[in-house]
């Protein structure tokens, strides 16, 4: 959903996120309206649209399920045609008290002690990625750090946590990449792709199902939600979720964290010579680069604040823009690389919670650690490209690697 | 100084835990508890005061 109805001019009336301009110039934009006198954007774009960029506001949205659905949670012209509380995609479409019930079935195999033990493994694949960019000249060599790097260690992760062949890691990769990057080609071609991945899953998922063991996709054939076992639909259901959920997210995270590092010189200087303070430092990542844009979905006309809500228009939730709020946090628009009070809501805040936040910090962390301890120096180099849409983070970053160590 | 967790409003971001894991424990879902009574030795306190200024759905409490 690219870009369909041309480039704003007009931010507060005419707003839309999924134009090119929109992540390219994000922080100004925000800045914008949180110091003009209405933080909230509206556009008869998909249908209507509203955007408020206040932590208020969107914390507000995001603990009120009374007013606001989760049914469609990616802006787009059409509307959801499965119900809440449900929704196409428990849970992170569901509403209570349908919600708790699907979120509580994955909360385990992604609870902060099952993944800490992954640790090991995420921190092999990142130096795998390193030594694959081969030989580096100081000064000269540059590599894509979004491509190269970033984009391949969420998607590899999952499928090692799935328990899928590691020989099939490079299939996989193509057909996860072709389901979540390639939105502008035509419907059929579209539909093609996610067959593609579907019938992979399904042979997987068979597989697992004769021959069980210790992982995750064992684990989502076991459960049960009230004495019953999840059909295989409902398995390879909940595999796309976390693909989807999971993928261009931590992705967007690593690559702008590397963003970061790589025009910020002395914050790159001080998380070398200070290791520990990657403790506080992953989590300004989080908060100054957060990746993540929800959407709701008002469910009756409603007055928020002052804006005429109508059932059925979209409603963003740009966490992104309520962590660099100056009415919650001091120093909002800068890096503070050890802050010690932050209470960003990167993943989210309520009951949609990232599920696979702690997940994702291992990965961010790990990933960060490999590449700065490998590359002690290095800088942006050339054009940037940022994602477009309601995933925010580099998807082209060169970058020049001045030391290795 | 002790510290409580309102399990109502925790939605297992994991912060206190991961800063202050001799005062916090998370069980299987993810949802923080306090350890033993929740009283704080005074040089945890700091940290508890860490873990507070970093809940992002303010569901960490210290009684002094
Ligand atoms: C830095 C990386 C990530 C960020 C910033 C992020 C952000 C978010 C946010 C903001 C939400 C809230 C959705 C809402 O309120 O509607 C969410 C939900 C979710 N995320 Fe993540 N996510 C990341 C990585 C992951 C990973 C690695 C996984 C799993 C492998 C994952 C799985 C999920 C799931 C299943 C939900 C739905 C939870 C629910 O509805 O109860 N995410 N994520
Ligand atoms: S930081 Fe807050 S929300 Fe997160 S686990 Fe601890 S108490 Fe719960």
């Amino acid at each position: 959903m690219t870009d369909i109805y041309g480039p704003v001019t007009d931010w507060q009336n005419d707003f839309d996120h999924a134009v090119p301009e929109y992540n390219e110039r994000a922080h100004e934009i925000w800045a914008e309206f949180q110091s003009s006198g209405c933080p909230v954007a509206h556009s008869d774009r998909y249908g209507g649209l509203w955007a408020p960029f206040t932590h208020e506001m969107v914390h507000e949205i995001a603990y009120d399920t009374d007013h606001f659905t989760s049914q469609g949670v990616v802006v787009n012209t059409g509307r959801p045609l499965i119900d809440a509380p449900v929704g196409p995609a428990p849970p992170i479409t569901s509403d209570p008290p349908f919600h708790n019930i699907a979120r509580r079935l994955l909360l385990p195999p992604f609870s902060p002690k099952v993944i800490a033990a992954w640790e090991p493994e995420v921190r092999r694949l990142c130096r795998e990625l390193l030594d694959r960019m081969g030989e580096i000249t100081p000064g000269e060599s540059v590599v894509d750090a979004a491509m190269q790097y970033a984009q391949s260690i969420p998607v590899n992760v999952i499928a090692r946590m799935l328990g899928f062949p590691t020989e099939d890691e490079e299939l996989f990769r193509g057909f996860v990449h072709d389901v979540l990057e390639r939105i502008n080609e035509p419907v059929e071609a579209r539909m093609e792709f996610m067959q593609r991945l579907d019938d992979y899953l399904t042979v997987q998922i068979e597989e697992h199902r004769e021959n069980p063991r210790d992982d995750l996709t064992s684990y989502l054939l076991g459960v049960e939600i009230e004495g019953q076992k999840l059909s295989i639909e409902h398995v390879r259901g909940s595999i796309v979720l976390l693909l989807v959920a999971g993928i261009d997210t931590t992705w967007s995270a690593i690559g702008s964290s590397i963003w970061h590092l790589g025009t910020h010189p002395d914050d790159l200087r001080r998380l070398v010579e200070e290791p520990d303070v990657m403790l506080f430092a992953l989590e300004e990542f989080l908060r100054a680069y957060a990746p993540v844009t929800m959407a709701r979905l008002v469910k009756d006309d409603h007055d928020f604040h002052g804006c005429p809500m109508k059932a059925n228009d979209w409603v963003l939730l740009p966490f992104p823009a309520a962590n660099r709020d100056p009415a919650q946090f001091d120093r909002a628009t800068e890096f503070v690389i050890d802050r010690q009070e932050n209470r960003h809501g990167a993943f989210g805040l309520g009951i949609h919670r990232c599920l696979g936040s702690n997940l994702a910090r291992l990965e961010l962390k790990v990933a960060v650690e490999e590449f700065v301890a490998r590359f002690p120096s290095f800088a942006v180099d050339g054009d940037v490209t940022w994602s477009v849409g309601q995933i925010r983070g580099p998807r082209r970053l060169p970058v020049r690697i001045d030391s290795v160590a | 100084m002790r510290v409580t967790v309102d399990s109502e409003k925790c939605q297992g971001h994991n912060r206190c835990f991961a800063l202050a894991p001799e005062l916090f424990d998370v069980d299987d879902y993810g949802t923080a508890v306090v350890i033993g009574d929740g009283s704080v030795p005074a040089d945890l306190e700091e940290k508890a005061r860490l873990a507070v200024a970093n809940c992002p759905e303010f569901a960490i409490e210290i009684e002094e």
